[in-house]
Parts: structure tokens; sequence; C-alpha cells
């Protein structure tokens, strides 16, 4: 397949009155046509820095990418000016955000928000825009577009206008669609909707889509590989079945031990002890080790390369050192396991 | 909407109503009669006076009718300037005033909004700090000061526009300045902190993410909504100007309200007192009503009655 954007080495800084926030340290990815990615962590493992960094969203006068390349197409978006990078935006690579409620200007009418887009991008007619508006808002399924085209934000449920903002990314076809959670302020029956209408019009338009989230419900039903982010670095990637059924580092065990599914036996769910590393002093090892119940002494000593599991898995731990010891994952991951031992055995 | 507007006029008059009766007996409060000044006058005259003006009835007979008149359309005529009408002195007194406080007005909230915006856009810049500098000493700075250099330097010295009086658009020029001082600065206050809140603001990010450029992003995404708090302080602030500054009125000569309502009160002058404060009154009312009418222009969640279509 072929790769549509390759983030190489990087690492950004936010730079605030304590110090130097060391949020994305070292991350690689690469994102290939027309499959969805999922990036999944707990709360400022840096997954939303580092698809901010893909767009240039990030605020300018406290961030900063220290290093590294986002290769899209040919170009290296960390180094384009605003101008080449407005270009981009909305056009080749756009994004839908977490809260609908106010992701919308409440001044504007709908259909100049969507209409914004085409006009900047695809120099198109009001006239022209205003029809494809219409079209767009027909795709996303929202009933008499005629109408509600010409209504304002507040005159819309919050699903309603999770797909206008859907609407409004997907105006130009863009290569690579970014959606930072975006079910996360919406209800489970409104959340099911938006991800089948997210994987449909995928279909439709063949667009990648890198999906952030920390609900791993969703990623199961969406991704097609998943990297698992810890302290501003990726600490598993693999295809979704290799994350659910045959994970390899410590924290992935952990996420998917405290995700409840049909046989937890046990009252009480798990969750893992700890909180997460302070970046502004980052651990000279393995980030979790501190959490890790399967901690040695080298992950305190040593950050953990990337060792191969299969062709597309890899996992950043020393348990899968040669020499490691082995060790026993939670019995939720071994009741994983065993149910796909194919994935396991790497077909 | 215009049954919105029929609503709110109904409204007003009951306001109007209240105000007056309150005004009323209040001033009725202020120790003294209107003739007790004119110390040449022996008490049988003054006895005589007060007769004829009604001033010896009971209070609530005086006030009804006051009323009685006032819905007529007469609001009695003043003690001190020779029996003339009240309407009339206040027909012939309100116009410079609201012409400088329109002025003031519309100069300092479109320089406002202009510095209060270009703070927020270069937010930690000397920009901003100029801008921040500028509406402080506009705050903290009495009109009066602005005034006296803005003669002594504008006008004495380099002659460019006359020193006061009220002959004609060139006399606006200084005291419109001087009373634009304040509005400029609780506008540009309010629009940097306003329009800071809003470009930090998820849509903002989603226009950004869409590939609008900060210009088009400052102008029709952001300044909009900044804009709705802002209207709210306009407005009021708007009335005061327009009902006339006494300080600035004096400096300038300009023959507006406000001497003329300072001086009424000194020297019981009911039937003044009452007209000017109803005309300030109207007026306060009818500004409200523009700005809540702006308000739907601006925020279409708060439209009134538009919802149907």
């Amino acid at each position: 397949m072929e790769k549509i954007l390759q983030v190489k080495d990087l690492n950004i800084s936010f730079h605030t009155f304590s110090g130097e926030v060391k949020a994305i340290r070292g991350v690689n990815f690469d994102l290939m046509k027309g499959e969805t990615l999922a990036i999944v962590g707990e709360s400022g493992s840096g997954k939303s820095v580092t698809t901010k960094a893909i767009m240039r969203l990030l605020p300018e006068h406290n961030s900063e990418i220290k290093s590294g390349e986002i290769l899209f197409e040919g170009k290296d978006l960390a180094k384009l000016t605003d101008k080449q990078m407005q270009k981009i935006r909305g056009h080749d690579i756009s994004m839908i955000f977490q809260d609908p409620m106010t992701s919308l200007n409440p001044t504007m009418k709908i259909s100049n928000q969507i209409m914004e887009p085409l006009i900047k991008h695809q120099n198109m007619s009001k006239h022209a825009a205003k029809a494809r508006a219409i079209d767009l808002l027909k795709l996303v399924g929202i009933p008499k577009p005629e109408i509600r085209v010409n209504q304002y934000p507040h005159q819309f449920s919050g699903g309603m206008r999770q797909r206008v903002v859907i609407a409004i990314a997907l105006a130009c076809n863009p290569k690579i669609l970014i959606a930072d959670e975006p079910t996360t302020a919406l209800d489970v029956t409104i959340q099911a909707q938006i991800l089948e209408l997210m994987k449909d019009l995928q279909k439709k338009i063949d667009t990648s889509i890198i999906f952030i989230t920390h609900d791993l419900g969703v990623v199961a039903n969406v991704a097609d590989r998943v990297a698992v982010m810890y302290g501003g670095k990726i600490v598993e990637i693999g295809t979704a079945d290799e994350i659910f059924y045959n994970p390899q580092h410590p924290y992935t065990w952990g996420l998917i031990s405290s995700m409840p599914d049909l046989e937890t036996e046990s009252e009480e769910l798990y969750s893992i002890p700890g909180t997460p590393p302070d970046l502004l002093d980052p651990p000279k090892g393995d980030a979790f080790a501190p959490r890790n119940p399967y901690v040695m002494k080298i992950d305190l000593e040593q950050e953990p390369p990337f060792f191969k599991v299969s062709d597309t898995h890899y996992a950043a731990t020393w348990l899968l050192h040669p020499n490691a010891p082995k060790v026993e994952p939670p019995e939720v991951v071994k009741r994983r396991q065993s149910q796909f031992p194919s994935i396991r055995e790497g077909k | 909407m215009a049954k919105y507007i029929m609503k709110r006029i109904v409204y007003m008059i009951i306001t109007l109503f209240i105000v007056a009766s309150l005004t009323f007996f209040l001033m009725k409060l202020i120790p003294g009669s209107p003739f007790n000044n004119f110390e040449k006058l022996s008490e049988v005259q003054q006895n005589i006076l007060l007769d004829k003006y009604g001033l010896k009835d009971p209070v609530p007979v005086q006030y009804f009718h006051y009323m009685v008149n006032m819905v007529k359309g007469d609001l009695g005529v003043s003690f001190q300037f020779d029996n003339t009408p009240v309407t009339e002195l206040l027909v012939n007194r309100v116009g410079p005033s609201a012409q400088l406080g329109l002025q003031a007005m519309v100069v300092g909230a479109i320089i406002g909004i202009i510095l209060g915006v270009l703070a927020a856009l270069k937010q930690n810049t000397w920009i901003d700090y100029l801008c921040t500098f500028i509406a402080v000493v506009g705050k903290s700075i009495p009109s009066f000061i602005f005034a006296g250099l803005m003669q002594y330097y504008i006008a004495v010295k380099l002659g460019w526009l006359p020193v006061m009086l009220w002959r004609g658009p060139e006399y606006t020029i200084l005291p419109t300045i001087a009373l634009a001082m304040f509005p400029i600065s609780i506008a540009a206050r309010f629009m940097r902190t306003e329009m800071v809140e809003v470009l930090g603001s998820d849509y903002i990010t989603l226009a950004k993410a869409k590939g609008a450029s900060s210009f088009q992003i400052s102008v029709k995404h952001a300044l909009r909504n900044a804009l709705i708090p802002v209207v709210t302080v306009l407005g009021p602030l708007a009335v005061s100007l327009m009902t006339g500054s006494l300080v600035i009125e004096q400096i300038f000569g300009v023959p507006g309200i406000g001497e003329q309502f300072v001086k009424s009160i000194n020297v019981n002058d009911y039937p003044v007192i009452m007209g000017t404060n109803i005309l300030f009154a109207v007026l306060f009312v009818i500004v409200t009503l523009i700005v809540d009418l702006l308000y739907g222009i601006i925020d279409p969640r708060i439209r009134i009655s538009g919802g149907k279509s």
C-alpha cells in the first residue's frame, strides 16, 4: 500500500512558566492510503498534539516543533510557510473536533460555514458552492438539506452538528481526515451513527483517517491499525487485531484489562494504578516503568527500543528482549490471546 | 418582529410612567420652593405665586395634575426662564447635547473596537501594550483635562480648530474627541478581552483547519462574536453621552441640556427637572430597545420571533 503521510522522529515542546514540557518525544508512524489509523492513549499522552502538529494548529507563541519531519506528498509540513499551509488545510487534510457544540461558529449560517473551504480551495462561485453544500448535507444524512442549509448552528442538535462538521471536513474530498475524539461528546446511539457515517464516507471518497480516541470500543469498531501512545511516545503499534488479541506492551495490557467485556467476572473494573509521567522532566527509562507491575531494573535506566513482533506489529518494551524473563500477561489478555492464536503466530 | 416591538413599546410606556412618578415624589423631597431664592419677594408675593402654580395643593393632587397634563403633552412652564414652556426649552437644548453624544459614541465605539481588535490580534506585543495604555489613560484621566489640553494646543497654539462655541461642524470636533475618550477606553478593553476569548474558541480552530487566513478568521469569524458583549456596555453609555456632559458643555460653551438640568435642580424649577428627567428616560428606553434589536442582528441565537423560517 501507498504511504500518504510519514511522521518521522517528531519532537514537540511547549514552553511554559515552569519550564519546557516535552509533549512529544520521538514519534514515528506512517499512514497508508485509505486506511484508518487509531491513536489511543490517556489524556496528556500526546495524541492531540501529534495531530495538531500535522495540521500546524498548535499555538504559535508557546509551542515548538523541535525536530522531525511530517512528510505529505513529498513536502515537509513542519517547514511550510503559513500561506502554503493554508492551501493544505481543509483541502488535502481536514479535521473534525471533539465538541460539536462549540466547533461551529454560532453567528454564521451553516451554508457559509460549509461554503468557505469550497470557495477558498476550489474557486467555486457562491452559487455552485451552495449547491455543493446542500449535496454535502444530504451526504452526511441531514434531512431537508435545502432548508437546513440556511439555518444557524443553534437550530441543530449535537449529533446533527457533528454531521455538519463532518460535511465541512469532507467538502474538498481531503486525502487525510483527522478526527480528534469525534464521538466523545455525543451519547452512545448518536456515537454509533456518526461512526457508521464516517466508515461509509471513507469508502465513498477513499480518504485516510487518523482517529484519535481513548475509547477502545470505538477503536475496535473503526480502526485498521492502532498506535498506542504513552508519555509522548508511541509504545505499541500494529493492526487492530494484533493490538486487541496479541498485545505486547504492559501499558496496552493495562488498557485492555480496564475495558469491560462480556466475560468480565470480577465486579470491580481494573484501572491502571498511578498517574501519567510529568513531561516537564521525563523519566530516564521507560516512561511507564513506575506504573508497570512487570517493571525490571533496565526499565528505569534505559528507554526500550521498538521490538518487532510481526511485520506490522512493533512494541517498545524490554519484555520482548531475548534475555527478558517470561512473564504471564493479565488474565484478560491471556484469554484474548487464546481466542485467536493465529494472530499470535504471526498470520 | 412588529409584534415584539409593539410589546416593547407598551413596556416602555409603563417604565416611563414609573420613572415619572418616582422622580416627582423624590423631587418633592428636595427642601425649599422655587421662589425662596427670589429674595426680593415678600412672603405674601411668594404665597401668591405658590397658589398660582398650584404648589400649595397636597403632593398627590399636584402629582395627579402633572400626570394628566403630561399625558396631554404639556410639561408645564419653567419658573426660572420667564414662564417658557418646558417642551420648548428641551427642544432647543437637546439638539447639541444629542449630536455631541452621538458623535462621541460613534467615534468612540469605532476607534475603541479597532484598538481592542488590534490588541487582541497582537497579544503581548508593543501594539497590545500601547492599546492598553491608551485605554487606561482614557479611562483614568477626566475628560475636562483632555478638553483643556486640546483647547490649548490644537485650538490656541496651532489654530487648527475653534476653541469653543457652537456654530458649525468644525466646532463639534474638539468636544467630540474629549467626550469620546471614555467610550474608546471602555470599548477597547471589552473588545480585547472578548476577542482573546473568541480567538481561543473551537470554531476559530475549525476555521483555521478549513484553511482560512488570519485576516478572514478575525473579520469573518471572530469580530461578530466578540461584538455581542461590547454592545451591552456601549448601549447605556450611549445614553449617558447623549444626555449631555455638563463639564464638557461648560468648557466648550455648548448650549446643551446638561447645564440647564443642573441649574434647574439648584433653584427647584420643578417642571424643568421633571421634563429633563422624562426626556432622559425616553432616550434611555429607546436606546435600550435599539440595543436589544441590535443583539438580534448580531447574534442569531437571540433573534426575536424569526425562528419559524
